[in-house]
This record gives structure tokens, sequence and C-alpha cells, in this order.
């Protein structure tokens, strides 16, 4: 997938929506990798156990953002184990990583 | 031929011949008349009255899921949207086949109300999160599987007592 394609703000049917468990949307969604960056920062970490241990997190940016690379190393961090704000830290630090190298990259190259 | 808007009064016995159709509306006028002693033609009449002004809105049916092997959970969904939204929220989640009863609500917040089904945990949630938190001006969802019903109440007259032998306290009115 192009650069650019995996920076690009979706539809709002295609947003990343935040739940605190089955069913329980707690009005939080993002619509870019730029955006979900920064809401990982936000949510409880509550929702970041939710999705990550579904496999929530992969699907849609491997689905939907089309970024198999991240996606393998977020699964990488549910094999971790990890929970709380350890959690949120790591996904964080490692959404924001592939954000900015992509960022550069495309910055450069245009 | 229905008349609308004109309002009508029922007696106690319109009120008796609606419980008895609420809880089987295949019964024939005479086995209608048996159970209340009254002749089948009078209840033939009511019945006629009552469907004329639209009373009677229509009979259906209550499908047994867990009998035709379906497996399905049952949740009611409260999701609060923006005012300026709610109708248009209202409005697409009852074009959902999920959704089986949807409610607006004026409480603090406002409130969209419904109740939906689906398969499992899993294809609920996907309907929650892929269908319903898509909708313009919804804000949060929140969302409780049912576990087990308790009761399915009758709408039944403001004098009505049950017949005897059945198990019924006081009806809840379901009014629209």
């Amino acid at each position: 997938m192009p650069t650019h394609k995996i920076l690009r703000k979706v539809l709002r049917e295609k947003a990343f929506y935040f739940f605190s468990s089955i069913g329980n949307y707690i009005g939080e969604n993002a619509a870019s990798l730029e955006e979900f960056a920064g809401k990982i920062r936000e949510v409880n970490p509550k929702s970041l156990e939710f999705h990550l241990y579904r496999g929530d997190f992969e699907k849609w940016v491997d689905e939907v953002l089309g970024d198999a690379g991240l996606a393998e190393k977020i699964k990488e961090l549910r094999n971790q184990k990890l929970i709380g704000e350890n959690l949120q830290d790591q996904l964080y630090q490692t959404v924001l990583k592939r954000y900015n190298e992509l960022k550069t990259g495309f910055t450069q190259s245009v | 031929m229905k008349i609308k808007k004109r309002r009508i009064a029922l007696d106690d016995l319109d009120w008796k011949i609606l419980y008895a159709l609420q809880e089987n509306a295949r019964q024939t006028y005479s086995e209608t008349g048996r159970l209340l002693n009254v002749a089948h033609t009078t209840i033939y009449e009511r019945i006629k009255k009552m469907e004329e002004h639209g009373i009677i809105k229509k009979y259906t049916t209550v499908v047994d899921l867990e009998k035709i092997g379906m497996k399905h959970l049952t949740a009611v969904m409260t999701i609060i949207t923006d005012p300026k939204e709610s109708e248009n929220v209202a409005e697409k989640l009852s074009e959902f086949n999920d959704a089986l009863e949807v409610y607006t609500s004026l409480s603090e917040e406002l409130l969209i109300i419904a109740k939906v089904v689906a398969e499992n945990q899993d294809k609920l949630h996907s309907f929650i999160a892929q269908s319903v938190a898509p909708l313009p001006g919804v804000l949060r969802i929140r969302t409780s599987i049912i576990t087990k019903k308790h009761k399915e109440g009758l709408l039944a007259g403001p004098n009505f007592n049950a017949p005897k032998g059945k198990r019924r306290e006081k009806q809840i009115a379901v009014g629209e």
C-alpha cells in the first residue's frame, strides 16, 4: 500500500470506534493513523486492552489503513500480554514511530 | 375500513376481549364468547368495531427462535445523541433488521433506546461498531445483554382482573 494511502483520512464508516466492552462505545474514534495515535493517548487503557486482545487494532490497521507492517507490530504487543498504562505507552510509541517513519518518507519523496 | 382520529371509550368487555386476543389471537369468536360468557355475535361486533377504529392494529406471530435452532441474544442499547441528529439516528437505526424496537426518550440527555438481536456477542458488537457508532450524531452507546426475561406483559384495562389460575399482577400498559 502506498504511503499516502496509509496516511489518508478514511470515511467515517471505516473509522476506528473505541469501546470499553461489548457494545459500549465511549465516544472516541479515529479516521486516520495520525488520529489513531492521538486517541491512544486519550482513551482509558481499559478500552485499549479490550480492543488489543480482540485483535481489533491489527485488523483495522491492516484491512482499512492497509499497513500490514504496523499490524504485525501491534500483534507482537498483544503477544507480550501488556496491560494498563504500560500497554498505552507501548502502543502509542509503536504507532507514533510508524507514523513518523511514513510521514518523513512521504515528505522526502514529494 | 378504518375510522381514524375519533376516540372511543372502551368498556370492561372490550378490555377483556383485547386481553384474550393478546394471549391467543387465533381463537374463534365462539371460543372468546365462551371464555367471557358472551354471545359470539357480540364478540364479533366488538372486534370489528375495534379493528375499524384502529385500536386493534394487527394480528401477529411470536416466533420461538430456540425451537428452530436459531441461537440468539437480545440486548438493550442506549444511545446518547446530539439533539439535532436524534431523529435521523432513530430513523437510520430503524432500517436495520437487527433493531427490533427503537424509541426516543427525553431525559437529561437525549436518548435513543433500542432492542436488538444478534446471533452472538461478536456479531452484536460488529453491528454496533460498524453500523450504529458511525451514524452522524451518535455520541456514546451503552449496551446491556439480556440474560433472562422475567415477564412480558399484556395490555389490560383499568379494572381488569386476570382470569383465575393465571399469574398476573398489575399489567404494564404499553402505549404509543
